[in-house]
């Protein structure tokens, strides 16, 4: 990845809906492939369980190939705080994630790597996964600044925690070299602590 | 001005105010372990940055290791790798690096505590969700990604916005053969999976003012299975009681320093909450998931009521109105970083003392830690488990999650003292979880099937 990111100000693309709340990272990669020591391949993996219990999974259905904005419900990518959940969505080919809520950890690790999750409520959402499943060539157009949301005729505005919404913008998602900036103040935090002193 | 304990951590370690508006939080404790890093000591390279504080990180590995033969190179290659590369990583960067050869190896949230890593009033980051189980001494424990894991390790730093703080204040006394187990299930079964975004939960209370630390340990830990990222205790006489003497916990006249500044730190009595729900102990009773998230869970003597669309009756084979009483299990596992620590096995012992596994049942107890393997051992409970028929295995995450050899094997049934039922979290894509106290476990493999562990306790008092 990147450290030198660019500002990420609209997304826009074909979607990819997946119904169902509390999809869980365990869901989207199984844990027997975290073992490895690189996110490499990951994408051959996402929802792999789900997938070859359900041949008509989203994610195998032809209709949506190419798909880049991925349309959830509720509290996905809850459990296990695992990066290769959206580093494997991200290698697939998805950009973007529209849908109910999110997991604190999901959404943050997400946007670490430029995948803004943006939150809308459970009818536009709805709304806006019928209309794929029924057009799924529509091209959905999500603006980070403001959060609306526009496919076909319809149109939302869905929210992004505002820290997020601005590093995507200012193109400072990515924040190590921010937390690096001013390595003397975080000397000086870590040197009045009592833990760190001796007591 | 009246804080809570979260507060004042959080003020006691905030470098700055980010031009994003976030906070830039300094980390006291970084634990890291083979699963959630390789990829950041890569981009760490890639930069040619360097460890800040490698003295304020420490490493095991727990989630690959064969609980059975621990010896090294590990049969499974991949894994072998990924313990090969934690090592060379931490020769590298200057890391303590406690490998399954070493006495203190463990599951990175038995360790810490067990260590006296775990100190209240610090802030902690783990590259694993359930680091809120070190909150049950008063720290606020982050569970992080790997692109975190590779900030902490270049600045010892998070980017984070302070969270909300809702006290769950829990009231009564638990009755025989109910555990803390039983009480966060039932927690997340009333607040839901997701009714902790962007809440930190203090729990606290009579109840938990009389928990031990391993109690509130389990308690803490499953936090993030009710959506909550930080779960926390105040520190108290318990605490200290259970940090004095620890190897890495403050000696002497540093020790009684630090237990002043752990008073102070803790929440004041006055504080104000965003939020607050209340509890009653005694009306909890053994409880026990029926479905696939681990807000999906039913008293024993309750009958299951969701909607029957719901896609985890039929993943799970239970019908709406059923019980989880006479659940017939394939496997019982007693073990994980919710209940894998001293207690729980010397409670699950005292319910197999003296029983038999059923016959079609396969059993195996995962000590948390090799410390908590030795202290079993000291006081016979391994015997007691593998004269009932039990396996006794070395530490490890084992069947918790499926990255090692411990796996169910297709549609089986598990009764389990770990923390996640999810779809495929036991190593088989169609195997089945149910999750409960280790003394629940240790009743359903002497049965065969879920039982009520009070007929069996009934017997133990009898
Ligand atoms: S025991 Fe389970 S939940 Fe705990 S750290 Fe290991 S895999 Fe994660």
């Amino acid at each position: 990845m990147s450290h030198q990111p660019s500002a990420i100000s609209h997304v826009g693309g074909r979607g990819l809906p997946v119904r169902g709340n509390d999809i869980d990272t365990d869901r989207i990669m199984p844990a027997r492939f975290l073992v490895s020591v690189s996110f490499e391949g990951l994408e051959q993996h996402v929802f792999e369980d789900d997938r070859k219990a359900d041949r008509s999974h989203p994610f195998d259905d032809p209709r949506y190939r190419g798909a880049s904005i991925l349309v959830v419900n509720g509290n996905f990518g809850c459990g296990s705080s695992r990066e290769h959940a959206p580093q494997g969505l991200a290698r697939f080919g998805i950009r973007a994630i529209v849908g109910e809520s999110f997991s604190e950890i999901f959404q943050g690790n997400a946007a670490m790597m430029g995948m803004p999750c943006f939150a809308a409520d459970r009818e536009s959402i709805d709304r806006l996964q019928t209309l794929v499943e029924q057009n799924p060539e529509t091209t959905i157009a999500a603006d980070v600044q403001s959060g609306a949301i526009t496919a076909g005729t319809l149109r939302f505005n869905a929210t992004l925690p505002p820290a997020l919404r601005d590093g995507f913008v200012s193109g400072q998602w990515n924040p190590t070299a921010m937390l690096l900036d001013r390595f003397d103040d975080v000397r000086a935090v870590a040197a009045r602590l009592p833990y760190i002193r001796g007591f | 001005m009246a804080e809570t304990l979260f507060h004042k951590v959080w003020n006691a370690h905030a470098v700055r105010k980010l031009p994003s508006g976030q906070t830039q939080l300094f980390v006291g404790l970084h634990l890291i372990h083979e699963v959630t890093t390789p990829q950041a000591f890569d981009m760490l390279r890639q930069h040619g940055w360097r460890v800040a504080f490698p003295e304020r990180t420490f490493a095991t590995i727990d989630h690959i290791v064969p609980t059975r033969a621990q010896r090294r190179p590990f049969l499974d290659v991949m894994a072998e790798e990924m313990a090969s590369s934690l090592e060379r990583n931490c020769r590298d960067f200057g890391i303590p690096l406690w490998t399954p050869d070493h006495d203190n190896q463990g599951i990175v949230h038995v360790i810490g505590p067990e260590l006296g890593l775990t100190q209240p009033g610090m802030t902690i980051a783990c590259g694993d969700s359930h680091t809120s189980t070190h909150g049950a001494l008063g720290a606020i424990a982050f569970g992080i990604g790997t692109s975190q894991v590779r900030d902490v390790l270049a600045s010892q730093c998070l980017a984070l916005d302070p969270l909300k703080v809702r006290r769950i204040e829990v009231h009564g006394s638990l009755r025989p053969g109910v555990y803390a187990k039983d009480v966060i299930l039932t927690v997340i079964r009333r607040l839901g999976v997701q009714g902790g975004v962007g809440f930190a939960y203090e729990y606290g209370g009579p109840t938990i003012d009389a928990m031990s630390l391993d109690e509130r340990m389990t308690i803490c830990n499953m936090s993030i299975e009710g959506g909550a990222r930080v779960g926390y205790v105040n520190p108290d006489e318990t605490t200290f009681a259970f940090l004095r003497g620890r190897p890495f916990a403050p000696q002497g006249e540093a020790f009684d320093r630090a237990v002043a500044w752990w008073r102070r730190i803790a929440s004041d009595p006055n504080a104000t909450y965003d939020d607050r729900v209340t509890f009653d102990a005694s009306a909890i009773e053994p409880t026990v998931t029926w479905g696939i998230n681990p807000g999906q869970s039913v008293g024993v003597s309750e009958a299951i009521a969701a909607d029957p669309q719901d896609e985890a009756f039929a993943f799970m084979g239970f019908r709406p109105g059923a019980r989880v009483t006479g659940t017939k299990i394939d496997v019982a596992f007693i073990g994980s970083c919710t209940n894998g620590r001293l207690s729980d096995l010397e409670e699950a012992a005292r319910i197999v003392k003296g029983h038999r596994v059923a016959p079609h049942v396969k059993a195996l107890v995962v000590p948390g830690s090799k410390a908590v393997s030795r202290a079993a051992e000291a006081r016979g409970l391994h015997q007691v488990f593998i004269d009932a028929g039990f396996e006794w295995r070395g530490a490890g995450c084992s069947m918790c999650l499926g990255m090692n050899p411990d796996k169910l094997e297709g549609r089986q049934i598990c009764a389990s003292s770990s923390n996640r039922n999810f779809k495929g979290r036991q190593g088989s894509p169609t195997g089945r979880t149910l999750l409960m106290s280790p003394a629940m476990v240790a009743a359903a493999a002497i049965a065969g099937e879920v039982v009520d562990v009070r007929t069996i306790l009934d017997e133990v008092h009898a």
